[in-house]
């Protein structure tokens, strides 16, 4: 279980995350939605100890703020907006980063980490690729690429930010269906920061709607997603379907302005 | 990208580095004949027994003259060719030579102040001043760049370390400039320094050397693998456990420890540091893994062939060897840039 307690960051003078409490269960997948700047990345970044935060973040017990950077690597592994993949390294090499969590102090990889690279390569169909440059691949196989390399750290909790934003309909599917499968065979935690509303709530189980640093709505999907807080926290104008028969919720983007900015407007 | 590759591309480079010694230690103006001298440095081995028919002062001129030269020519060759790797890694930019952060404008400054100075009054000190003195401005140069730019936050990215470095740079550089142009007596002195040379080279100044040169690089590679971490950026090789400015000073320091060495006796001989793990990436792969220990090998081998046609161009003076490296090896390099384009 993740837990967060008075969890803030502060970049200079601007508040960028306000104090954040909430406890996720293991095995959870929590969205995070938000406009740019609501704090979505900050929440992630805090938990992934990349950015100096108040608060305190457990992971089952662990204090992160006292656990070793090799320890909270064991413990949680992050996959940023935008990753930087060196295009003449190659796919094995690259998924192998996952294993430094566990590199011996003269830099040495054991056979077991080359074999748990192997297997993270194969599980996530990149079979065909090890021997290639991460520059010869195309978008949805570089996704998969770092995904294997963030499951290599064998953390119990997974960091997405935007883990599908540059992907196209069909390999942001495959993407997300590939999250659901790893997260029910490895028991991991999900934590992701997501732009497309309707694809986070058909992939969470729950969602954690921030804006300006703080937390405005948190549970369901259907709770959390309505039009008129839509309309308030990101400015356009929705309107949100909840299909019975699955409870599936979809936000359709509607023509016109969201009545707070029409009655601004007028 | 197997082990087993890895290991094949060890034994190429130590057999390169092999063979350079030999055709080095074999080929001189004076001496004896060049077929005859790996014979003799084998009759040297324990247990061999050859008669090489070379003389005792045919001998001498080998292992007085010619050994230390081109021991210390691999010594310096594989010394900027490690750290230029290294550099190169660690700054994630591969434009960067070993004397970014001022060891080589540290070590001309030093040189020159000795020079200026010191020379007529230190004839009779037991050491030569210049090498120390250019070492020890070296390695402050190079400090004066760490704090400059970690007061700037530069612990957390290396752009602010680069940024200082371009700054003390062109200040150690107007200084000397500064200094010369009011001594002009010594400038051909200082101009041959900078040049840089591996001619006159005793047992003394590899005996001088060694233990940098050997420490840096064991610390380089136990590092390597750190180095590919470095590669997908500060803040990803932090999520994966590594301590980023903690591993960045510490190759910085060994990196920068074995230059100011190699610099202050060889003076400023440049290129190798750049092009040498270049073209161990373009023939052997990018990673670090083994970019690092590659470059060490051919980086010296390179050096002690470099040196090779400097000695035989001796008319009006020895060819200086900064101006050979760069003669054969950007051709080398343009080369292996093209062939490999057309490939990929």
């Amino acid at each position: 279980m993740i837990s967060c307690r008075g969890v803030a960051v502060s970049y200079k003078k601007h508040d960028a995350l306000l104090p954040f409490d909430r406890d996720i269960a293991a095995g959870d997948w929590l969205g995070l939605v938000g406009p740019n700047g609501a704090g979505k990345s900050s929440l992630l970044r805090a938990i992934a100890g990349l950015v100096d935060a108040r608060g305190l973040v457990s992971i089952g017990g662990v204090d992160l703020s006292t656990a070793s950077d090799r320890e909270r690597a064991q413990l949680v592994a992050y996959v940023p907006q935008d990753p930087l993949l060196p295009h003449d390294m190659s796919v094995f090499d690259y998924v192998l980063l996952g294993r430094t969590p566990y590199v011996g102090r003269f830099g040495l990889l054991g056979r077991s980490d080359r074999g748990i690279t192997s297997e993270m390569i194969a599980l996530l169909r990149l079979g065909d690729f090890a021997n290639r440059y991460l520059g010869e691949l195309s978008g949805g196989e570089q996704q998969r690429v770092v995904l294997a390399r963030a499951l290599a750290q064998q953390a119990p909790v997974l960091l997405l930010d935007e883990p599908t934003s540059a992907l196209d309909i069909g390999h942001q599917q495959q993407a997300l269906e590939l999250i659901t499968e790893l997260r029910a065979s490895r028991q991991l935690t999900v934590i992701s920061a997501m732009h497309d509303l309707t694809l986070a709530a058909t992939y969470t189980d729950a969602l954690v709607m921030l804006h300006e640093g703080a937390v405005v709505a948190d549970g369901a999907a259907r709770d959390v997603l309505t039009a008129e807080r839509l309309g308030d926290v990101f400015h356009v104008c929705v309107s949100v379907d909840i299909d019975e028969e699955d409870d599936t919720v979809i936000v359709v983007p509607r023509r016109g302005f969201p009545v707070s900015d029409a009655t601004a407007l007028s | 990208m197997s082990d087993r590759a890895d290991r094949w591309w060890l034994v190429a480079g130590g057999l390169f580095l092999l063979l350079s010694l030999l055709i080095g230690a074999s080929i001189g103006p004076a001496g004896p004949d060049s077929w005859r001298v790996p014979l003799a440095l084998f009759d040297r081995l324990p247990i061999v027994g050859i008669d090489s028919g070379v003389t005792d002062a045919q001998w001498n001129i080998v292992w007085q003259i010619r050994m230390p030269r081109v021991v210390l020519g691999a010594l310096v060759g594989g010394m900027l060719s490690i750290a230029g790797a290294s550099y190169q890694g660690v700054f994630r930019n591969p434009l960067v030579d070993p004397y970014l952060l001022g060891a080589a404008s540290g070590a001309g400054l030093g040189a020159t102040l000795a020079l200026t100075i010191g020379r007529a009054s230190s004839a009779t000190w037991p050491v030569d001043p210049v090498p120390a003195t250019a070492f020890v401005f070296a390695v402050g140069t190079v400090l004066v760049t760490y704090l400059v730019g970690a007061s700037f936050g530069g612990n957390r990215s290396g752009i602010t370390l680069v940024l200082a470095g371009v700054a003390v740079v062109s200040f150690t550089t107007a200084i000397q400039t500064f200094v010369l142009q009011r001594n002009l007596d010594v400038v051909r002195e200082v101009f041959q320094w900078i040049l840089g040379r591996l001619s006159g080279a005793t047992w003394g100044d590899v005996r001088l050397v060694v233990p940098y040169v050997a420490v840096s690089c064991i610390v380089l590679i136990l590092f390597r693998r750190k180095l590919d971490v470095l590669r997908v950026g500060d803040e990803e090789a932090s999520t994966l456990g590594m301590s980023v400015p903690r591993t960045r000073m510490t190759i910085v320091v060994a990196a920068t420890l074995g230059t100011a060495a190699v610099v202050s006796v060889s003076g400023l001989i440049g290129f190798v540091g750049l092009v040498v793990p270049h073209t161990i990436r373009l023939m052997a792969g990018a990673s670090y893994r083994r970019v690092v220990p590659l470059s060490l090998l051919f980086g010296a081998g390179f050096l002690v062939l470099a040196d090779v046609p400097g000695r035989m161009l001796t008319n009006p003076a020895e060819t200086p060897i900064g101006v050979v490296t760069a003669f054969i090896g950007a051709p080398f390099f343009i080369f292996l840039l093209r062939t490999r384009q057309i490939a990929r």
